[in-house]
This record gives C-alpha cells, sequence and structure tokens, in this order.
C-alpha cells in the first residue's frame, strides 16, 4: 500500500500535470485512486473524463445557542480557542466560518444551551475511468475552511477504496493548515518545483515543513531546463533525491491547455515520468515485504 | 458620550490604528467626565483567526457610543458590533486621535453603519 501526496511551496509549479499523468501511467498496470484535496480549487477533474459514481454532500458540525436554559456564564467563549463564540451583553453569538468543530463550547456548557448541528461545506464525487477512480473534494462558495472538507475527504477514501494499493493525492499549495491535513497520513510526499529563484524559495519552505512532520520526500523538477541548477545543488547538500525531470516543453503546455494527458504523447516525458512511478512501485513493494 | 478610537498608543497623540480586530488599543474618550481611558488588545498578535470577534468583544464591554476607525471591521467583527447599536465612523487612519476627533466632530469621518 502506499498513500502519496504530491505537494509544492510554490503554487503552479505541476502538482495537478504530475498528479494526473502519474495515476494515469500507474493505471496502466494496476487499480489506482486519485484524490484531489485543493478543496478551495480542484482541477485534476479537467484532465479526467471518467464517468460519476458516486457524490455526497459533506457537512461540518457547529454549535446552535438556544438560548432558554442559558445562564449567560461565559464559559464557551473561554474555552474556545479560535474566538468562534463570544458573548456579547446577553447574546451568545457563533461565528461558523471560525469555528473548527471542536466540539468544546457544547460539550462543556453546563446547560446544555449548545448543541452541535451540521452545516454543510462542500461535497465530494467520485469517478471511475477503467482503472483509475478520481475523488474530487469542492468546498461551497463562501466557506473559509478547508482542513474539515480534506479530513473527511481522507476517512472516506480510506473506508470506500481500501483494497487499491495505490492512492495518489493531490495537495493544495503552499506550507499552511490545509497542507499539513493533506501531508501528515502520507507513505510518501513529492514535492514539485520549478528550477527558478521563486521555485526553490518555496522548495525550502515546502521541505522543513515536511521534515517536521517526519515524511520521507522526494522532490520532481517541473519545466527543466528553465532558471538555474541551485535546486539541484540544494537537492545534493540536503541529501533529498530528485526523481525525475520534467522537461520544459511548449507542447507540454499545450496538452495541457487542452486538459489532455502529456505523457501519451511526448516520449521525454514519459521518459522521466516512468522513473516517479517506478519510485512509487519500489515503495509500495518495500512496504509489503 | 463614549467614543472609542482602534490606536498605536494611548493617549491623544497616539496615532489612529486603521486594523479593527488587530488593533494595538482602544482609546475611549469619555465626553462627560473629560476622560481618556484605554485597553492593551496587544494580546491579539499571537492569534491567527478571530481577531474581529475578540476585539468586538472587548468594545461591546467597553460600551461606547461611537466607534473612530480606519479600514472599518471585517465580516465577523462587524456583525457583531451590529449588535452593539454603536456608530462607527471610518477613514481616520494616518490621523492622531486628536485629529480624528476633530475630523469626527466636524463630520468629515465615514459613517460605516
Amino acid at each position: 500500500m502506499s498513500d502519496v501526496v504530491i505537494a509544492s511551496g510554490k503554487g503552479g509549479t505541476g502538482k495537478t500535470t504530475l498528479s494526473t499523468n502519474l495515476a494515469t501511467l500507474l493505471a496502466e498496470e494496476d487499480p489506482v485512486v486519485l484524490v484531489d484535496l485543493d478543496v478551495e480549487e480542484p482541477n485534476s477533474g479537467l484532465f479526467i473524463n471518467g464517468t460519476e459514481i458516486a457524490r455526497e454532500i459533506k457537512y461540518k458540525m457547529i454549535p446552535r445557542w438556544e438560548s432558554d436554559a442559558c445562564t449567560l456564564c461565559g464559559l464557551c467563549q473561554q474555552v474556545c480557542n479560535f474566538h468562534s463564540i463570544i458573548k456579547l451583553g446577553k447574546e451568545i453569538m457563533v461565528f461558523p466560518q471560525l469555528c473548527h468543530s471542536c466540539f468544546a463550547c457544547s460539550e462543556l456548557c453546563p446547560t446544555n444551551c449548545l448543541p452541535m448541528v451540521p452545516m454543510r461545506m462542500g461535497q465530494t464525487t467520485h469517478f471511475k475511468l477503467g482503472n483509475l477512480v478520481f475523488v474530487e473534494s469542492r468546498l461551497d462558495i463562501g466557506q473559509e475552511q478547508a482542513v474539515p472538507l480534506i479530513a473527511q475527504t481522507k476517512e472516506c477514501v480510506k473506508k470506500k477504496y481500501s483494497s487499491i494499493g495505490f492512492k495518489i493525492y493531490d495537495a493544495p499549495p503552499g506550507t499552511s493548515c490545509p497542507v499539513i491535513e493533506a501531508a501528515k497520513d502520507a507513505d510518501f510526499i513529492i514535492l514539485v518545483t520549478e528550477p527558478t529563484p521563486f521555485g526553490l524559495n518555496d522548495l525550502r519552505l515546502a521541505v522543513e515543513t515536511m521534515r517536521e512532520l517526519s515524511k520521507p520526500i522526494g522532490i520532481v523538477i517541473n519545466r527543466h531546463g528553465i532558471g538555474n541548477d541551485e535546486v539541484d545543488a540544494y537537492c545534493a547538500v540536503e541529501n533529498i533525491p530528485v526523481l525525475a525531470r520534467l522537461p520544459n516543453d511548449r507542447r507540454a503546455a499545450q496538452l495541457y491547455s487542452r486538459g489532455e494527458r502529456i505523457y501519451t504523447q511526448l516520449p521525454e516525458f514519459k521518459k522521466e515520468l516512468e522513473k516517479v512511478a517506478l519510485h512509487i512501485r519500489s515503495l509500495s513493494e518495500g512496504g509489503r515485504q | 458620550m463614549k467614543i472609542a478610537f482602534t490606536a498605536k498608543g494611548i493617549d491623544w497623540d497616539a496615532q489612529i490604528d486603521p486594523r479593527f480586530g488587530r488593533t494595538d488599543y482602544i482609546v475611549v474618550y469619555d465626553e462627560e467626565a473629560d476622560t481618556l481611558t484605554n485597553t492593551d488588545n496587544r494580546e491579539v498578535e499571537g492569534i491567527a483567526h478571530g481577531a474581529g470577534p475578540q476585539t468586538a468583544q472587548k468594545l461591546f464591554d467597553l460600551a461606547p457610543d461611537v466607534l473612530i476607525t480606519g479600514n472599518g471591521p471585517g465580516g465577523n467583527a462587524a456583525a457583531a458590533l451590529q449588535k452593539a447599536k454603536l456608530k462607527i465612523f471610518t477613514g481616520a487612519g494616518g490621523m492622531t486621535v486628536k485629529e480624528a476627533f476633530e475630523a469626527y466632530k466636524k463630520g468629515s469621518l465615514q459613517d460605516f453603519s
């Protein structure tokens, strides 16, 4: 079994390009689940023309104030770490967008005036394309928190597709809470970067983050040929394996812009992608022994 | 009449803090008593989320009639301040507390509510 999370510090380096091409390549031989965890703007679906097999509405739990028995003791406000519930005079006010669904106010309320109620936050859709299952979660417009939906999506994938050995997760960019949630249960992290000063700066942040999580990492350099060789130098010093160098090629951008797979039409790209696939297969075999 | 200011310091010469939720201090001028008091709000520096509601809660307890600030409260804080039924004036960024008070008296600040 291997859960591989594809992340990056910088946005727009090629997470989705790698995720969709890699998942499809692996699926030529084995069942694969590809999960788009970039719930604020999922886009892997643009490249996977599967058949929809299931759709679920996702909810998060938030407290609802019932004033009848409330003594206005203010304990709810004191225990909330996120300031999502405050006492204003004779009223208790809940801010659903700040609530982290920790249940503290609800559980600790001495008069049970804060029952938790479900609030819709988004939906998860499942597609099938041959050997490939594609799962996409999407936050509703106006929702601010990605973490609860990412957590629920992972849980749902784990339960529903436990028999499928290869799971590829397309993570959100950056190094904040949504990325941590996406990465924290992974067996292996692939960080995609571009060989530019911008790419290197954000790669460093991403590497530090993943090391904090004690995750094994590998680097894929996308658009290799632009910029400079500082990313390679950095990886050598830090002793991080560079799994592949996807070539900078105008045709790759053209295929991407049409929502097409790149490796099927660009042999140089496929050659590099196969190195990544080989690495993941070797991890998976190592895990089985 | 009690008038609250978001400020970077505690006296009449302090700069207005243009931010509501993350203001350093709330300075309150009580016109009848002619006193200037302040509440230290710098603890919000360390919190990632919910600065707006937290500061609104403090302001609610101070119970001013008017709030003078810079950019205006964000969505969460504005929702909380609605319950406080106070008048909010914005556009005092870049002024001192004294200048902001004079601008308010002249009616040259923007009415947020």
